[in-house]
């Protein structure tokens, strides 16, 4: 194989391959083709993942960046190839997961003449990227490969995509692959503003009832072992977003669980009754809040975030910091004094008491059951990934992460069709460790054909499949709120998902009674040879709680079935 | 919160990249910003573009879009100038349609508000003036009472005053 790289589509993998990227998820086409080529012609340690249609190829990027810390790589050809990656690229650009997107294009001189499979894949994504780049010249490769890792890995991350045109990628290279980067407009917020500290410090010294609210930031800073460090010395309970768990051991005495619409009540409550809330890395979402107006009222509340534009979109804090979460919580934990709060944490306690997470093992089968099952089983340590819906609230209340990086949820963009291919993406990135993957019917039919993908590299995925025969979080909206009128949630036709796994080669198992949940988790954990999946054969009418309606206060938190009618929420979805 | 619409002038810094200019505009058309004047040119430093941005809505509203613009890659700096004694100048072009009897009046009220004849035929002529937007209004409004045939404005340029930052 030659080493001398002679066109552009040998650069981009040269320049790839320096960034240490270890996989590619694609799908090749024709516009693409000289970079696929540079593949096979080029000599390097990338191993590419063919995948079954580009929406998985960009899911398991997103899921391999989450669950590695590590930037992942999309190859794609131009027109639908390119289309086909914008919910995935929308979904890690709503949850900060760095990722580059590379798309074949048209040749240069047929842009916007409506050529065979050409889309303004620039213009489409441009309100859901960091950045986007369509390259002219081919010598401008390396420079802009460098660029887009460095924008998409630094500061807030997020997706860059690199939009090539045939003939750029098919070009004559003679520029250097060491091409510095230009990039006079971006700049970080590296330093700590040791004044700000100074104030969080004191408000923290003084607040009697603290509690800190750990975000997607904290976890991207990696922020986990100065997080406990503080909560440990000053005795503050912590309660995560969605996002953020595992920033936090869940099975830790001052962790709350998770905070919001689906939250714990106790940590809600510890929300309502808080006089100061520390936010650590989250952008106060609408799922967290309830009503913003109402959301921490009387309480101090600080706002570390390294995004100068979250600060005072949704919340005004009293005091703001702009910086690295890690960063800022090294400099805090020196100025912040030892303090018991023993009140504080035992009133929590009691709440922890009086509202705990239940489920009734008897009668149908539920999805509560299952995941609570894998987590004793795994004690927590398992990578998992989760759909969108129910199942997905139920997973994030019972499966309880003890550590980061182990938990991928579409957060933000809500996508379902996320979970399994996220999972595959993280067990690339880490063979080694246990994956669970808890899908609903619904969502796990938007991407099952990566099941060919899962069983091609063996990979040791648990595909949950927790199937109630409904799109089950929208049924529950239309029990509560809609008077019970059912539309368009009812999945008739579901196939067979143990034969359609098996017709795959995946090894499938069936669990249908409570009685049996045991002996099938063991079952599924100790299988060895690649992937399987279990169909659970849940309830089909169950409903989450706690729940906050959507714009409603926190404190209109239900704990339990609501005995009267409910009015329309007021908030969006 | 101010819900109340006012007008702003807000300055971009930003390198002359294909595609920065939509991704600027994206900020205000998604949330629900209509942007009033636009004006584009390169910077003494030909790498870059300034940009001066006349618009409309609220000024929290505003604050947000000024740091979402602020952390797009190609931006360098945006500098909200609403109501900080910066410059604001603007060119209009008017052509009026004016007989040779009425003439003398137009020029009347054109040499007040210091503007420049640069066409004249025996029925219409086009007067240029430079000067901030009010000074623009006000003209428009003294010369309406003859028939404005069409009227163009270049949209407003600011400059910071002294050694502050445009």
């Amino acid at each position: 194989m030659p080493n001398k790289i002679e066109e552009g589509g040998q650069a981009l993998i040269k320049c790839l391959e320096s960034e240490g990227v270890e996989y590619i998820f694609g799908y090749s086409g024709g516009a693409a083709i000289p970079i696929f080529d540079a593949l096979v012609t080029t000599e390097n340690n990338i191993e590419f993942v063919l995948v079954r249609h580009e929406q998985g190829a960009v899911h398991m990027a997103d899921g391999y960046a989450r669950a590695t810390g590590k930037p992942a790589v999309v190859l794609v050809t131009s027109g639908p190839g390119a289309t086909n990656t914008l919910t995935g690229i929308m979904t890690a650009h709503m949850d900060s997961v760095p990722m580059i997107v590379v798309s074949g294009q048209a040749v240069s001189w047929m842009l916007g003449k409506d050529a065979f499979q050409e889309a303004d894949i620039f213009g489409i994504t441009m309100p859901v990227v960091k950045h986007s780049y369509l390259v002219k010249e081919t010598n401008d490769i390396p420079r802009i490969t460098r660029e887009a890792f460095h924008i998409a890995t630094t500061g807030r991350p997020g997706p860059v995509l690199i939009d090539i045109p045939k003939d750029v990628s098919a070009g004559p290279f003679t520029g250097d692959l060491r091409a510095e980067m230009d990039l006079p407009g971006y700049r970080l917020n590296t330093d700590v503003d040791n004044d700000v500290i100074l104030r969080i410090s004191e408000a923290v010294a003084k607040a009697k009832r603290p509690l800190i609210l750990a975000g997607h930031g904290a976890m991207i800073a990696q922020a986990d072992d100065v997080l406990m460090a503080l909560a440990e010395k000053a005795n503050i309970p912590v309660t995560s977003t969605l996002l953020g768990k595992g920033i936090f051991p869940e099975s830790h005495r001052l962790s709350l669980g998770m905070l919001g619409m689906h939250g714990t009540a106790y940590a809600n409550k510890a929300v309502c009754e808080c006089d100061l809330i520390l936010n650590v890395g989250s952008r106060f979402d609408d799922r967290i809040l309830g009503q913003p107006d109402s959301f921490c009222q009387d309480a101090t509340i600080v706002h570390i975030d390294i995004d100068a534009a979250e600060v005072g979109k949704m919340i005004q804090p009293q005091i703001a910091c702009v910086a690295d979460a890690k960063m800022a919580l090294e400099e805090l934990i020196k100025h912040v004094p030892v303090m018991e709060h023993t009140a504080w944490n035992k009133h929590l306690d009691g709440y922890k008491k009086a509202y705990p997470l239940k489920f009734k093992r008897q009668g149908g089968l539920k999805m509560q059951h299952v995941i609570d099952e894998f987590y004793k089983q795994t004690e927590g340590r398992a990578c998992v990934s989760t759909d969108v819906g129910q199942h997905q609230m139920w997973a994030a209340q019972f499966y309880k992460n003890e550590s980061r990086y182990d938990w991928l949820s579409s957060g933000g963009a809500g996508t379902m069709g996320f979970g399994f291919p996220a999972s595959i993406g993280a067990a690339f990135g880490r063979r080694d460790d246990i994956h669970i993957c808890f899908v609903g019917d619904g969502g796990f039919q938007m991407t099952f054909f990566e099941l060919a993908t899962v069983a091609i590299h063996k990979l040791p995925v648990k595909i949950v499949v927790l199937n109630n025969h409904y799109l089950g979080m929208v049924r529950q909206w239309q029990e509560l709120f809609y008077d019970d009128r059912m539309s368009g949630v009812d999945l008739e036709g579901n196939p067979d998902f143990v034969k359609l796994a098996e017709s795959f080669g995946v090894k499938g198992f069936n669990l249908r009674r409570p009685g049996d949940v045991k002996r099938v988790v063991e079952t599924a954990l100790a299988y060895n040879e690649g992937p399987c999946l279990i169909n659970c054969e849940v309830e089909k009418t169950d409903n989450v709680y706690p729940m906050v309606p959507a714009g409603a206060a926190l404190e209109a938190m239900l704990v339990e079935a609501p005995t009267q009618k409910m009015a329309k929420p007021t908030g969006s979805t | 919160m101010s819900m109340e619409k006012e007008i702003h002038t807000v300055s971009v810094y930003v390198s002359n990249k294909p595609g920065a200019l939509a991704r600027i505009a994206q900020v205000f058309s998604r949330r629900g910003y209509n942007i009033e004047s636009l004006v584009v040119s390169p910077a003494f430093d030909g790498h870059f573009s300034r940009m001066t941005i006349g618009c409309s809505g609220s000024a929290d509203g505003l604050d947000q879009i000024i740091k979402q613009v602020d952390k797009l890659v190609d931006v360098l700096r945006c500098i909200d100038h609403t109501n900080d004694g910066s410059v604001v100048k603007e060119m209009g072009l008017i052509k009026l349609e004016v007989s040779s009897d009425a003439r003398s009046e137009a020029l009347q009220i054109a040499e007040h508000y210091g503007c420049k004849t640069i066409d004249l035929t025996d029925q219409s002529m086009i007067i240029q003036v430079v000067g901030n937007p009010d000074k623009i209004d006000a003209l428009e409004k003294m010369i309406g009472k003859f028939r404005i045939v069409e009227l163009v404005r270049t949209g407003k340029v600011v400059m910071s005053r002294g050694n502050e930052c445009t």
